[in-house]
């Protein structure tokens, strides 16, 4: 057991190898480099399922599996900073999440890809993320979290410019990166605190880390601003960098432009993996989160603390938030963008009301039938040679059929169509938390608002892709009229069979949190032992599950019953509530709210400071420098009329003496023979003179 | 005595005038030469009618002096030759190479 933990590395560590050598490939080595990708992705998917294997057998009466290595990485002056690797069930679920869904993304983006004169680098900067991610996963200590985050994010800045010729892909992918960086300014201070507050990093040390109760009951102890406690503080500030990763309102505005990148991107990093690193640590620090006077939260019960209560809220705001605006786009891709930020939001609101079992299952199940409906999309939009806009397909169910019956499936999960799909009782778990949650009913009528709009913008999005009238001109017409119209085509087996794996994923998992067999809960909860089959569920579980499915149902309904009598080209809400259908169209004008307001006061502010910076400090230096000049050219005065003309004097002295001596020496023996006789008579005539007297 | 040194002091004088004012090498050299007999001449004369003319040691020192002069001369000579090589003339005026 604790030889696995301390090899943990190696997950991240081989798509990293992959990285490094896929780097200094040449640009044709396509196949070595895509293999690379594949192949350290897959050894690492079996290296994690090992890892999964040893946290599914916890020793008696220990709980929750949880090893930790932790090993010193340098010393700084008298601290020793200590990085360590951590595998929990929670670890181990994302581990072989992430390696599965990303092995499949990857076998797909051979596909899809298979055009684009920059395969290499793409697969390099696919592993390049990969590594990070694991790395992010696998971590005991939250500065080595918050580097592979940082990576990550670098990644995905890579990957959505990954068109950078497309000026939308280079200001999406910018747009990005600075988005999440304001949160990661929250994470980045609330990380500094943490470590003033417990003075380690390290997430679980025998009861010396900053996640344990020693560190979090001095943390509660004391209280900051407005009485706040320093846990909540922290709590929030490291929030702060989980909704600027994972999509959260206000924070959101980047994800669904970050659709500008490759579809196997929109699907591994946002949808699948990435913007769930968001949620992630939320559930990593969840015993911060939920800690309280009363202590450290206890398995199955979750406790009402502040930092809770604005998960949920930002959570459910971001959920219905995220439906609404899906309701209106017209373009593939942005559609499912502002479902993963719906979900996502459902994700923060299940951490919020139900802990990380209930928050942390949506995310797993979200990753394999939001992966499986992205890379839908991407083989519809292969197979339309590029068309991303609904309203321009149609009919594609009969051209298509692979993708539409796996694109069915992911639509059906994401909905939450009862029974066999993971969707429904992940999010029915969310709910059901909700509807217990006793501060406020109000996340759960939201949820349920939000169960009813994703069914419904599923279902329009279905239809126009799938089932409308084909708008397309080779099918109108009968036959090409441009070189570039040709009919829609399925896509080669090497991605419908990732999608058909997906698939059997998506409704595989529904099996695992049921309430007749709620297993997963179980092993998050690390009570597997307990485990029973029957069914003991209360009223109240039955009552949820069947109002989401009247919300879904009714979102079907209404749906299918508007747009399937409607005519093509126009929308069937936009006739009914045209202004509504242009408020959400614009995403409730949010991007614009941010360009009136942030992109205004920044530009502002940059102006009045080019203003002082021109005229204030730059007229200050300008007049030092002319203060400056004065005095020099006063030293030149002085220098010119004083000091110059008596050292010109001494000088002119100096050279007079030296011709004159130097007349002496000339070079010639006898010349100085001559004055050394005159001497020695000289002398002599003096001696003999003096010596007389 | 002071006959015998005044025939030196003229020789010397003759001697130290021609190595100064010669232009010609070799005429230095003799001048030099000249130098050399007067001082030879002082110590004989000293010698002569010094207090112990029986002990010889004058007569010694000149003729060691006129021994290692023959030697002196054959050193001048090749110096001489070494200039006239270097300067491709034998007037000493043009051998200035110590003037800085």
């Amino acid at each position: 057991m604790d030889r696995i933990v301390e090899h943990l590395w190696i997950i991240p560590a081989l798509p990293l190898l992959a990285a490094g050598i896929i780097a200094l490939l040449k640009r044709p080595h396509r196949k070595a480099a895509a293999a690379l990708a594949i192949g350290s992705l897959g050894l690492a998917f079996l290296v994690s399922c090992v890892a999964f294997a040893a946290t599914l057998h916890p020793a008696a009466g220990a709980g929750t599996v949880r090893l930790t290595h932790n090993f010193a990485w340098f010393d700084l002056g008298e601290s020793t900073l200590r990085l360590g690797w951590l595998l929990d069930p929670l670890t181990a679920g994302m581990l072989v999440m992430v390696t599965f869904v990303g092995s499949l993304i990857f076998v797909f983006s051979v596909g899809y890809m298979a055009h684009d004169p920059n395969f290499t680098r793409f697969f390099g900067f696919l592993s390049l993320f990969a590594a990070a991610m694991l790395g992010l996963l696998v971590a005991n200590n939250l500065l080595f979290l918050f580097m592979c985050w940082e990576v990550v994010g670098l990644a995905s800045y890579l990957l959505i410019g990954f068109w950078f010729q497309k000026p939308e892909a280079a200001a999406a992918a910018k747009k990005a990166f600075v988005t999440t960086r304001i949160g990661d300014l929250g994470f980045f201070l609330g990380m500094v605190w943490l470590y003033h507050g417990t003075g380690t990093l390290l997430f679980y040390d025998k009861g010396a880390g900053c996640l344990e109760q020693g560190a979090i009951a001095s943390l509660v102890a004391q209280t900051t601003l407005g009485g706040m406690a320093v846990s909540t503080a922290i709590s929030l500030l490291l929030f702060c960098g989980a909704a600027g990763k994972s999509g959260q309102v206000p924070l959101h505005v980047w994800l669904p432009d970050a659709m500008e990148g490759p579809t196997p991107v929109s699907a591994l990093i946002h949808a699948a993996t990435m913007v769930a690193a968001g949620v992630f640590l939320v559930a990593r620090v969840f015993p911060l989160l939920g800690a309280s006077a009363a202590g450290l939260p206890a398995d199955g019960h979750v406790p009402h603390t502040a930092a809770l209560a604005v998960v949920t809220w930002i959570g459910a705001i971001t959920a219905v938030f995220g439906a609404l605006v899906a309701v209106a786009q017209s373009d593939i891709k942005r559609i499912l963008a502002y479902s993963t930020v719906s979900q996502l939001g459902y994700m923060m609101m299940g951490l919020g009301v139900g802990g990380p079992a209930v928050g942390m299952f949506h995310l797993l199940a979200h990753a394999f039938f939001k992966a499986l409906l992205f890379l839908g999309a991407g083989s519809v939009i292969h197979g339309c040679h590029g068309e991303q806009d609904i309203r321009r397909m149609g009919g594609l169910r009969k051209a298509m059929p692979a993708t539409f019956a796996t694109y069915a499936v992911g639509m059906m999960a994401l909905a939450g169509f009862p029974l066999v799909f993971s969707g429904f009782w992940s999010k029915d778990e969310i709910l059901h938390a909700a509807l217990a949650w006793s501060p406020s009913r109000l996340p759960f009528a939201l949820g349920l608002f939000g169960a009813f709009l994703t069914a419904f913008y599923m279902i329009r999005q279905m239809w126009f892709v799938f089932f409308a009238p084909s708008a397309h001109p080779a099918a109108r017409h009968g036959h090409d009229t441009r070189p570039d119209a040709a009919a829609p085509h399925d896509s080669p087996p090497v991605m419908t069979v990732s999608l058909a794996i997906l698939a059997g994923a998506t409704v595989a998992m529904s099996l695992l949190a049921t309430p007749v067999w709620p297993w997963f809960h179980a092993y998050l909860g690390g009570h597997l032992d307990h485990l029973h089959v029957g069914w003991d569920a209360d009223g109240a579980v039955l009552a949820t599950m069947a109002l989401s499915t009247v919300a879904v149902a009714l979102g079907t309904g209404v749906s299918w019953r508007l747009y399937s009598r409607s005519a093509t080209g126009t929308d069937a809400v936009e006739r009914l509530v045209p202004r509504l259908f242009g408020a959400l169209r614009g995403r409730l004008y949010v991007d614009g709210f941010y360009a009136a307001t942030v992109f205004r006061l920044n530009r502002a502010a940059a102006t009045a400071f080019d203003w002082i910076d021109r005229f204030v400090w730059g007229s200050l230096a300008g007049s030092t420098a002319w203060i400056a000049t004065g005095f020099s050219w006063l030293g030149r005065l002085l220098d010119d009329a004083g000091i110059n003309p008596g050292f010109d004097a001494g000088c002119a002295g100096t050279r007079g003496t030296g011709r004159l001596v130097s007349l002496f020496q000339n070079g010639q023996t006898q010349r100085y023979l001559r004055l050394v006789g005159g001497g020695i008579v000289a002398i002599v005539v003096a001696v003999a003179w003096t010596g007389k007297k | 005595m002071t006959p015998y040194l005044i025939v030196s002091a003229l020789l010397f004088s003759i001697g130290f005038a021609g190595v100064l004012t010669r232009r010609n090498a070799i005429l230095v050299l003799v001048g030099v030469e000249l130098m050399l007999n007067a001082a030879n001449l002082n110590f004989v004369a000293f010698w002569r009618h010094g207090p112990n003319p029986a002990a010889l040691d004058g007569v010694m020192f000149v003729v060691f002096a006129i021994a290692v002069a023959a030697a002196e001369a054959a050193v001048g000579l090749a110096l001489v030759i070494a200039i006239h090589r270097h300067c491709r003339s034998g007037n000493v005026d043009e051998a200035s190479g110590m003037k800085g």
